[in-house]
């Protein structure tokens, strides 16, 4: 046998497996999302009124902003088989320490940096039990929630400081001129676009979902895992600290519990948007799509009358839904692999 | 065989079991919170030694204690329920809601009904989790968001009021038996029930093998489905009764009622010792973490600290805990392998 045959027949093979290229480059999770969130929006067009409003892009786009912005690195993070659950209670953290700034007499942009700084503090603190210390991110980030929060609560009690310079409030609420963009969006894809070269076009991105799908041999192939999952957490939290900067700005209130829950919501959203909690899986522009989807359900929900809680219990499905039928098709898949190897069998059984 | 065995006073059982429970991991816990009681009631002995602060610090940590020894049981077999909160929610309301739509129902079958639509939801969690192999984080993070969504749909800005429940109900939140709270002597038995069921029965022991390493039980023929539907139906149900007892003790319920309990419970468990990554800890650890909690947050005014502290407290505790439990790990690991090089 030469080899050319032999490519041939393995050419052979494995189209009798594989599925045709329109088909996979259609039916990935990415593209199903992606798809999603033309029918909602194509749908609620239609359907629902005042929705094809700018106003109301304008509104979804600053209002889901620090999901947007968090997602970002919570992918990375995710991607390697970690999780940042604390990343919430560094918002309500970093909005305090705005507040408490401005009140103590800052010029704003220096207690906004205070503030990111104290969140990049923060996200080293995770990152450090986790590598360094060597514990599972679950519980560290439960217990880091608890103490974010905690400190934040603790700092400014029931109170909340509200009198932000008009100038910063005001420009959290521009718009691009002459578009429905928030001008919030300018930043957001700066940061989008960092984080997607980094995940998609560099060494250290494949590393991460090296990390994610075998640790030990990304270790033996040369990569520091703890080195590298330190930063993705020191991100995290830098990025957390300039959505609770965000956050204090566009609805001028620091208070101790801003942005409780928040973690939820980004973690079905980043699911959503297709990165496997098994690490190893994932893309940005999924996870983009997939908060987006989110927003844009909810937004139009709740123009079309629907309340909150519904709202709720449809993102809940959304995100079960999403993992189990990933399950569900993966397990198809095998039956459909199996069968063909039988059919095959019995093709060559015939033969001879 | 080895110096493991002959370390601890060697014969005398007394002594052995002494030794036992000096090491165990539950002491230090406990210990903790004998201290913060000490400290509370030597800033002000109306701590302990008033009526009214000996049964609110048996009575406060009751429900939560009734979670989270739910949540230790799917902790140990290396999952998790973020979505106790929200079935205590639903059930809560339901209870009072039998109570108003149903005039003259026996509290009893209120508490049936309780358990079963909580041991329902669980099976809806465990039947997820066991059979699209997806992580427990990621449904119950789901069925949070699901259940909340129909507690508050269903709830409406309606509540339940103290006046809708009938007064030998409301007895049960609020009644004692020789000056314990009847809540804890109830929270009491369901710790005891489920620390003797993990103990002594192989299927409770079949948990902890789950836990330590799902794949091995699996080849080893365990029913590992099976045990984490039903660890999920426990955890379940037992959020169930707890909001039962939750409309006895407060008597209002709104859609907000067991709001966050999740972390709470969690909290406790994992401050008592049951190890997230599964296969350690005891339901005893999960039950005294859970009064840890709920203790500091009483005793933090009285010795001078406003409570808004409470939950940096609690960070504290969660991430000393872990961090202990870490160290612990590997100094059992070093002494295992000297064990192994000094064996000829």
């Amino acid at each position: 046998m030469t080899s050319a045959i032999d490519t041939e027949h393995g050419r052979r093979t494995y189209s009798a497996y594989a599925h045709p290229l329109w088909r996979r480059l259609l039916v990935t999770r990415e593209s199903a999302i992606i798809g999603l969130l033309f029918l909602v929006v194509i749908v609620a067009t239609f359907a629902v009124p005042n929705f094809d409003s700018p106003l109301t892009l304008t509104f979804l786009i600053r209002e889901i902003a620090p999901i947007l912005l968090i997602a970002l690195p919570m992918t990375l993070i995710i991607i390697t088989e970690e999780i940042d659950l604390s990343v919430a209670s560094i918002v309500g953290l970093s909005s305090v320490i705005t507040g408490l700034g401005v009140q103590a007499g800052w010029p704003l942009p220096f207690a906004a940096v205070v503030a990111i700084l104290v969140g990049t503090v923060a996200g080293s603190i995770n990152g450090a039990l986790v590598t360094f210390v060597g514990l599972p991110s679950l519980a560290v980030t439960i217990g880091t929630l608890a103490l974010f929060r905690g400190i934040a609560v603790g700092l400014l009690g029931t109170t909340a400081i509200s009198d932000f310079p008009e100038f910063w409030t005001d420009l959290t609420r521009m718009n691009i001129p002459g578009t429905p963009m928030p001008l919030i969006i300018v930043p957001f894809l700066v940061l989008a676009i960092i984080f997607g070269v980094l995940l998609h076009f560099t060494p250290f991105g494949r590393s991460l979902y090296a990390i994610g799908l075998n640790k030990e041999a990304a270790a033996f192939s040369g990569i520091n895992v703890g080195l590298t999952k330190f930063w993705l957490f020191v991100m995290s939290g830098a990025v957390s600290g300039y959505a609770g900067v965000y956050f204090t700005l566009l609805y001028n209130n620091a208070r101790g519990d801003n942005a409780t829950g928040l973690e939820l919501q980004i973690i079905a959203a980043v699911l959503l948007g297709g990165v496997s909690i098994f690490g190893g899986r994932g893309a940005l522009p999924g996870v983009i799509a997939g908060v987006l989807l989110i927003g844009t359900l909810s937004s139009a929900l709740r123009l079309a009358g629907v309340t909150s809680d519904i709202i709720n219990v449809i993102t809940g499905v959304l995100l079960v839904a999403s993992v189990v039928s990933a399950s569900f098709l993966a397990w198809l898949r095998t039956k459909r692999v199996a069968a063909i190897g039988r059919k095959k069998g019995r093709a060559e059984a015939s033969d001879g | 065989m080895t110096a493991v065995d002959t370390k601890p006073a060697a014969g005398n059982p007394v002594l052995r079991s002494i030794g036992h429970v000096l090491k165990a991991r539950e002491t230090g816990i406990a210990i903790a919170l004998i201290a913060v009681i000490v400290v509370a009631t030597v800033s002000n002995p109306n701590f302990l030694f008033s009526s009214d602060g000996f049964r609110d610090l048996l009575l406060t940590p009751s429900l939560l204690m009734v979670v989270a020894v739910g949540q230790a049981i799917v902790i140990i077999t290396r999952n998790v329920d973020l979505s106790v909160g929200s079935v205590l929610g639903l059930t809560a309301y339901l209870t009072g809601r039998l109570f108003i739509d149903i005039p003259g129902i026996p509290p009893v079958l209120v508490f049936v009904a309780g358990i079963g639509l909580g041991a329902l939801l669980g099976l809806i969690n465990g039947a997820l989790v066991a059979f699209a192999k997806v992580p427990a984080l990621v449904i119950t993070l789901g069925t949070l968001y699901i259940y909340r969504g129909i507690n508050v749909a269903w709830t409406g800005s309606d509540r339940i009021n103290a006046s809708d429940l009938p007064a030998g109900f409301r007895d049960l939140g609020t009644g004692e038996f020789l000056s314990i709270p009847l809540l804890t002597i109830f929270a009491v038995v369901v710790l005891v029930v489920a620390a003797w069921y993990l103990r002594n029965l192989r299927s409770g022991r079949e948990l902890y093998a789950i836990g330590s390493d799902p794949a091995a039980a699996h080849l080893y023929g365990l029913r590992v489905n099976r045990r984490v539907i039903g660890a999920f139906v426990v955890s379940g149900a037992l959020a169930g009764v707890a909001g039962v007892l939750y409309a006895a003790r407060y008597g209002t319920v709104s859609s907000s009622a067991g709001l966050g309990l999740e972390l709470q419970a969690i909290g406790a468990a994992v401050i008592g010792g049951v190890a997230i990554s599964g296969g350690v800890g005891s339901v005893w650890g999960a039950a005294i973490g859970a009064y840890l909690l709920l203790t500091i947050n009483r005793a933090l005014p009285i010795v001078g600290i406003q409570d808004f502290w409470q939950r940096a407290v609690v960070g504290v505790l969660i991430i000393g805990a872990i961090v202990l439990d870490r160290v612990l790990a590997v100094r059992q690991h070093r002494r295992l392998i000297e064990q192994r090089e000094e064996k000829p």
